[in-house]
């Protein structure tokens, strides 16, 4: 047996133990499919032989889960037959969901919804380094991925209500790891009694926190200060306040030990987990998918789908006119209807940013000021922005494509100055990230906003400076894409006009930088 | 499904508390958006007060939810003629939810069995006079989010469709819940509820403390857990009713109206429904608190949350709109 099966497998039975009591720990992620087994045998073992076990397809559709027509047995039967769905007959059991991370949002909120009301609890198994949607990352209690933890304490037994864990001491080692959703610590909690009778108090709740918490984590606790003295928090245990605290800091240490170092992977995810959440692009790679907006008359052939429900309900009115005497429905070629997806071409704009010592700090703000104007612009058209920075040596992507205003302009606040001008690398980025959205199904719009001064090549010395940045604009240029060059140098020269001739980009001189006069500029382009 | 979490237990968060009494006290302020992270209580809220509120009287086989009595349903011949009840209609919209399924369509059934031509249903309907919650409205594909907001601002289901006309009841109050870090909604659909409010993870430990112990005490046995905290709700229950029988007498004064108007103008709150709403609000708030008429402080505490979300200012300037309500009613004081 791995690491990784015992944590799976005790994070199984925990489920199993829990499930049809409470409903408390939501489910869990699988990131190893090789140890689904392992898992289902250790939580039928807990949840005994009659909890039910239902797997679902990454294709389910919303009827199929939630409850609608049964297709097959309406036309059989001649009359609309309702099923319950899959969340009902998982009631008090497990649902197993491939493909997690691919789900629909209304698929998501339906499970979300159905763990919320403790209908069932959910198994969702994903790829190793997949991003689940994060309203049911949220609700799933465990996160297990192949190899981690340790295997020496999975023949434990979860025994319920017979343990006595301390709520002081989940909420401190929460807190001290950056974790603030009441759900992670209830499932915590629940996790450390289930967990108590058998391995005693500390060893369950170091257990518990690395289950629920670890994955969690977006900050590594502080070792010197202890969090509770840190809180100027009343402390409710009164004498066994050291204790308690002893405890936590304990069971801390011990957790923060399996935490990386680099916390920057958990907190990305945490951070962002829109891109992920919603799948977009992926939807909209094939003509034949897309949001599905309904149906429309038509034969379906050559890859269109058949729109069942909706050529039932073009039949139904003439049935009696048909002259139908039997259960057998007549359906003629003009009811035929199949489904329509919508492919929205929905714009990125990838706002490229020079933040070097030539563009001035003035000038850098006056340029913070006018993609703010566009973001807002962008916003209400609900468009997605990307924010790349080049300065010093390189380009960066502060912000990958996001529709939300609140971490554009967090972004953009922290955008730093001063340095060369790394004019290839901050077309280059611009390009792969506008490449990187047609390849979404979605529109790019490039803005840069230079000076048009190169003078960092792309190996960071300046020598080729120049003759870099022409490459690349003329790289991009090859593209087609749309594009607007902004210069914000105070007396514009050739310099930026004739890189927008090569990206085949607008060009727009703002020697005030005005926000207004760029609105307008960048509006029209 | 488990008894609800009570709404007396639930621990702070104070603002979204008050908002969903209001809204339930007097349904026409509007609905309620709720900023905030992932597990401070937004749902958890929502689906108590459905919870507790009073059953309410229903003509029995209605499938709009028809008050006994009422002349305007479609289908009054399902009605038997004898009244029942029911309890609040608490509906969870998924975010995937098509139109069809929400407006109602044709019924399939009536159709192929009968022949005959009928309207089944929807969430609308079934939302009658109840709650309509939508998680993370934020993400809701934005034509539902129009038509829902149309249909909750007329109180009425209007469906032109598949050779279909009908029209029904559908007054409901829209809880709609969201976290800004995950894409905003238009200010044009914000504007449209009447109350917002923001809820935050508990600052303090204890806070904290308190809150596990109490999920941990519901989940360990959610019945026992409801009945200790059944007289709270009672008392609650008998205040909400109470706020409803009185909002329709309660005054609002002249002088409380000029400082409506004033406190609106002075925020910059553009149109006239941010003004409307802190008046029902305030008349909300001050029945609930059984006040014979509305004072200032009633306004005052309302301000906020009927104002918050409809400041006109930059879109990405967000922080400080509670900041300058706060400042407003400040200089109206001095």
């Amino acid at each position: 047996m791995s690491a990784g099966a015992g944590d799976a497998a005790r994070a199984a039975m925990l489920l199993g133990r829990d499930g049809g009591r409470t409903m408390a720990l939501g489910g869990m992620v699988l990131r190893d499919p090789e140890l689904l087994d392992i898992a289902l045998t250790a939580w039928r073992s807990a949840a005994g032989s009659d909890a039910p076990l239902v797997r679902v397809p990454r294709n389910v559709d919303l009827d199929r889960l939630a409850g609608g027509l049964d297709l097959a047995a309406t036309l059989a039967a001649g009359r609309p037959v309702r099923h319950p769905g899959l969340i009902v007959s998982a009631t008090g059991g497990l649902l197993v969901l491939a493909g997690a991370d691919r789900l629909e949002p209304a698929i998501v909120g339906a499970l979300a919804a159905a763990i919320d009301r403790g209908d069932c609890m959910v198994l969702a198994m994903v790829d190793d380094d997949a991003v689940v949607p994060a309203a049911l990352a949220e609700r799933l209690a465990f996160d297990l991925r192949a190899g981690t933890g340790d295997a020496d304490v999975a023949n434990v037994v979860a025994v319920d209500g017979a343990g006595d864990v301390d709520a002081t001491g989940v909420c401190v080692i929460a807190t001290a790891l950056g974790v603030h959703s009441a759900r992670a610590m209830r499932a915590t909690l629940r996790t450390a009694v289930l967990l108590a009778a058998t391995l005693g108090r500390e060893a369950a709740l170091r257990c518990a926190a690395q289950l629920v918490l670890a994955h969690r984590a977006t900050q590594l606790p502080e070792a010197a200060s202890p969090p509770p003295e840190r809180e100027d928090a009343p402390d409710p245990q009164g004498g066994q306040a050291d204790g308690a605290g002893a405890l936590a800091d304990r069971v801390l240490e011990a957790v923060a030990a399996t935490l990386p170092a680099d916390l920057d992977l958990a907190g990305h995810g945490a951070a962002h987990p829109s891109n992920g959440a919603r799948g977009r692009g992926e939807r909209r790679r094939s003509p034949r998918s897309g949001r599905a907006i309904g149906a429309q008359p038509g034969v379906p052939r050559g890859g269109l789908r058949l729109a069942l429900v909706d050529t039932l309900r073009a039949a139904a009115p003439w049935q009696r006119l048909r002259g139908r005497s039997d259960a057998r429905l007549r359906i003629a070629r003009a009811d035929l209807r199949v489904r329509r997806f919508e492919n929205r071409a929905e714009a990125t704009t990838i706002f490229a940013v020079d933040a070097s010592g030539s563009s001035a700090v003035a000038r850098l703000a006056e340029a913070k000021g006018a993609v703010e104007l566009l973001l807002a612009r962008a916003y209400v058209r609900r468009a997605e922005v990307a924010l790349i920075a080049f300065r010093g040596e390189c380009a960066e992507l502060l912000l990958p494509p996001t529709r939300s205003l609140t971490r554009a302009r967090r972004a953009l606040a922290e955008l730093p100055g001063g340095g060369g001008t790394p004019m290839a690398a901050g077309i280059g980025a611009a390009h792969a990230q506008a490449e990187a959205a047609a390849a979404h199904g979605r529109t790019p719009f490039v803005v840069v906003l230079s000076d048009g001064r190169a003078n960092v090549a792309l190996d960071g010395s300046r020598a080729t400076a120049a003759a870099d940045a022409e490459a690349a604009a003329r790289a991009f240029g090859q593209t087609g894409i749309a594009a607007a060059f902004v210069d914000i140098s105070a007396r514009p020269r050739i310099d930026g006009e004739r890189l927008a001739g090569w990206m085949r980009a607008r060009y727009v001189a703002l020697p005030r930088g005005d926000a207004q006069a760029l609105h307008a500029a960048v509006r029209t382009g | 499904m488990r008894t609800p979490f009570p709404f007396t237990a639930i621990v702070g968060q104070d603002e979204m508390k008050l908002a969903l009494l209001l809204v339930a006290v007097d349904a026409r302020i509007g609905g309620v958006m709720v900023f905030g992270d992932r597990g401070t209580g937004k749902s958890t809220a929502a689906r108590a007060l459905a919870g507790l509120l009073p059953p309410i009287p229903v003509a029995q086989g209605c499938a709009y939810g028809c008050v006994p009595g009422a002349s305007a349903c479609p289908a009054p011949d399902r009605h038997t003629g004898r009244a029942t009840t029911m309890p609040v209609p608490f509906i969870d919209l998924p975010l995937g939810a098509t139109e069809d399924r929400v407006v109602g369509a044709l019924d399939l059934e009536a159709a192929l069995g009968r022949g005959e031509k009928a309207f089944e249903p929807g969430l609308l309907a079934r939302a009658h006079r109840g709650f309509l919650y939508i998680d993370e409205i934020n993400l809701l594909e934005d034509h539902l989010v129009d038509l829902l907001l149309d249909v909750a601002q007329s109180g009425e289901n209007l469906v032109e469709r598949e050779g279909l006309s009908v029209r029904h009841a559908a007054r409901f109050v829209m809880v709609g819940s969201g976290n800004p870090e995950e894409g905003e909604l238009r200010p044009q659909l914000l504007d449209r509820f009447g109350l917002s409010v923001e809820v935050c993870t508990p600052a303090t430990i204890a806070e904290r403390v308190e809150i596990l112990k109490r999920c941990d005490a519901y989940d360990r046995d959610p019945t026992a857990f409801a009945a200790q905290w059944k007289r709270a709700e009672g008392k609650l229950r008998r205040a909400i009713a109470q706020g409803r029988d009185a909002v329709g007498a309660i005054e609002v004064p002249d002088m409380v109206l000029a400082r409506a108007a004033k406190l609106c103008s002075s925020v910059g709150a553009d149109g006239l429904r941010g003004e409307l709403t802190l008046m029902r609000a305030a008349r909300a708030l001050a029945a609930y608190e059984r006040a014979a008429s509305v004072t200032a402080s009633h306004l005052d505490r309302v301000a906020p949350m009927a104002l918050r979300h409809r400041l006109r200012r930059n879109p990405l300037d967000e922080t400080g709109s509670t900041a300058r309500i706060e400042r407003a009613l400040g200089d109206l004081a001095a």
